[in-house]
């Protein structure tokens, strides 16, 4: 029997009736009140998600950031104290370890947020290089984080918390008081939308999310689960690994170059990396829509001139743009926006057709 | 509780029998599980069916369900609104939210289907 570990709201969303299923070895909300009634209020209002199953990792020590930069492809090197960075780990062909985000605190003191499945197996990585003595902690089972998302989340943190939250940029977070608990809000997120995550101690996991609820629910904030997550990351074409990219496909093929700085010291993959760079990569991940009413799902495969040349890793109905769209890795010389293929659902082609991404951009909401 | 004038299969289909004809769909419970439902594929009118083969697929947000027929049949009429209004399974599913019309082609095959009764009593043990 799988043993499935959950997160210290595991209480809170059996109250709530969440649909629970097994994700990355948690057992984790899927959707509350429903996947497109919970998307919808992300894109409008707010949602707020439950992500604890997320791994965090602290690095610390003079050469904190040596092994940072040793291990991840971005340079953790231009941050500044109080920023975070997207970033990933190369294995040494260039393929991905995984996607990751680095909070600087300051510069002997980092946070690594790393994917819920692979929180061991990348421990164990940046463990193995860490020929620099750096300190690293897995603190996962003590930090709650909590996603919230959405034009309005402003508004509901900044009354829960009386404070002003428009000074924290996009990629940039802040220490400060949720109720009483010490917390890091962090104004980043996974849906496409404006929004911030905050990281606290566990044991205020109940009274912080229940706050959150209350302040939100008259803003239109509703809980949400990881089936809108998807949906709403799958517009903004932010990649999952496991899915869109994995120890199997380069960062490049995956569209991944600008988080890999290849001018930066050396790197685990930079030299796989290079020469990919210089020589051109084969396939490519691409944004498509269908062209009928079916709708293309993950693992599906992709048939061009009656070769199956790849699968969907990603394929969904867009709830915002009432599409079906999905990502799948093609040959580069199908890879242009315009060009036509097809997605084999239950053995039909269907017609499909690269398209630009990200395929929901948010606007920009005006400065105040 | 479910109508008690249908009969219901153990993957949530239900059958309502008038003379020949049966109609099909499936039931609150499901629509429930399903979520939101954004497309449903349909067979052709003069498909034949055997009893418990798939005859479709329903699609949420996040799945695809396979549909199948409580006794064999032969479709007679397809509910055409479904394919721009799948969302109707979800408000009605006993009502307009209904699939298929099929000529019954046996007789004695409900048998091994469930009463309201016994599927309300069905769908309590399942999670």
């Amino acid at each position: 029997m799988t043993v499935y570990k959950r997160t210290p709201l595991y209480p809170v969303h059996k109250r709530l009736g969440a649909r629970l299923i097994a994700f990355g070895g948690w057992e984790m909300p899927v959707e509350y009140s429903g996947i497109a009634k919970e998307h919808t209020a992300v894109r409008t209002a707010a949602g707020l998600f439950d992500v604890s199953h997320m791994g965090e990792f602290e690095v610390l020590g003079p050469q904190a950031l040596d092994l940072i930069q040793f291990v991840t492809t971005n340079d953790a090197g231009k941050l500044i104290d109080g920023q975070a960075q997207y970033s990933a780990m190369a294995y040494p062909l260039g393929t991905a370890v995984d996607d990751l985000l680095v909070y600087r605190h300051n510069s002997e003191h980092f946070m690594l947020v790393v994917n819920a499945a692979n929180t061991v197996k990348d421990f164990e990585w940046i463990e193995s290089h860490n020929r620099f003595h750096a300190a690293i902690e897995d603190i996962t089972d003590r930090v709650t984080l909590l996603a919230v998302q959405g034009p309005r989340s402003i508004d509901i943190l900044e009354s829960l918390m009386k404070a002003k939250l428009n000074g924290i940029a996009p990629y940039h977070f802040t220490h400060g008081k949720v109720l009483d608990a010490d917390a890091i809000v962090s104004r980043t997120g996974y849906t496409g939308e404006d929004g911030f995550e905050l990281y606290f101690a566990a044991e205020h996991s109940e009274s912080i999310w229940d706050a959150i609820s209350e302040t939100g629910a008259p803003l239109g904030l509703l809980p949400a689960g990881l089936g809108a997550r998807n949906t709403l990351r799958l517009e903004g074409k932010l990649l999952l690994y496991g899915n869109d990219m994995d120890g199997t496909t380069s960062l490049l093929e995956a569209g991944l170059g600008w988080i890999v700085k290849l001018g930066k010291e050396e790197f685990i993959g930079r030299d796989a990396l290079l020469r990919q760079k210089q020589e051109g990569v084969k396939r490519k991940l691409v944004g498509f829509e269908m062209l009928g009413r079916e709708i293309a799902r993950d693992h599906y495969p992709v048939v061009i001139d009656e070769q199956t040349v790849g699968h969907v890793t990603s394929g969904s109905p867009s709830i915002t743009l009432k599409k079906n769209i999905g990502l799948a890795y093609l040959p580069v010389d199908y890879s242009s926006i315009g060009t036509r293929f097809h997605v084999s659902i239950r053995d039909r082609l269907c017609d499909a057709q690269v398209v630009p991404t990200p395929f929901y951009k948010r606007r920009e909401r005006d400065s105040a | 509780m479910s109508p008690d004038d249908l009969l219901y299969t153990k993957e949530h289909e239900w059958l309502r029998i008038n003379g020949e004809i049966g109609t099909i769909g499936i039931t609150d419970h499901a629509q429930k599980e399903l979520g939101d439902i954004v497309y449903v594929e349909l067979p052709k009118i003069g498909d034949r069916f055997d009893v418990s083969e798939a005859f479709g697929n329903v699609e949420s947000v996040k799945a695809v369900s396979e549909l199948f027929i409580p006794v064999s049949g032969e479709v007679v009429e397809v509910n055409q609104e479904l394919a721009t209004v799948p969302e109707k399974i979800n408000q009605d599913p006993y009502g307009s939210g209904w699939m298929i019309r099929i000529r019954l082609l046996r007789k004695n095959e409900t048998a091994g289907l469930m009463s309201a009764k016994e599927y309300d009593e069905y769908t309590k043990g399942e999670k």
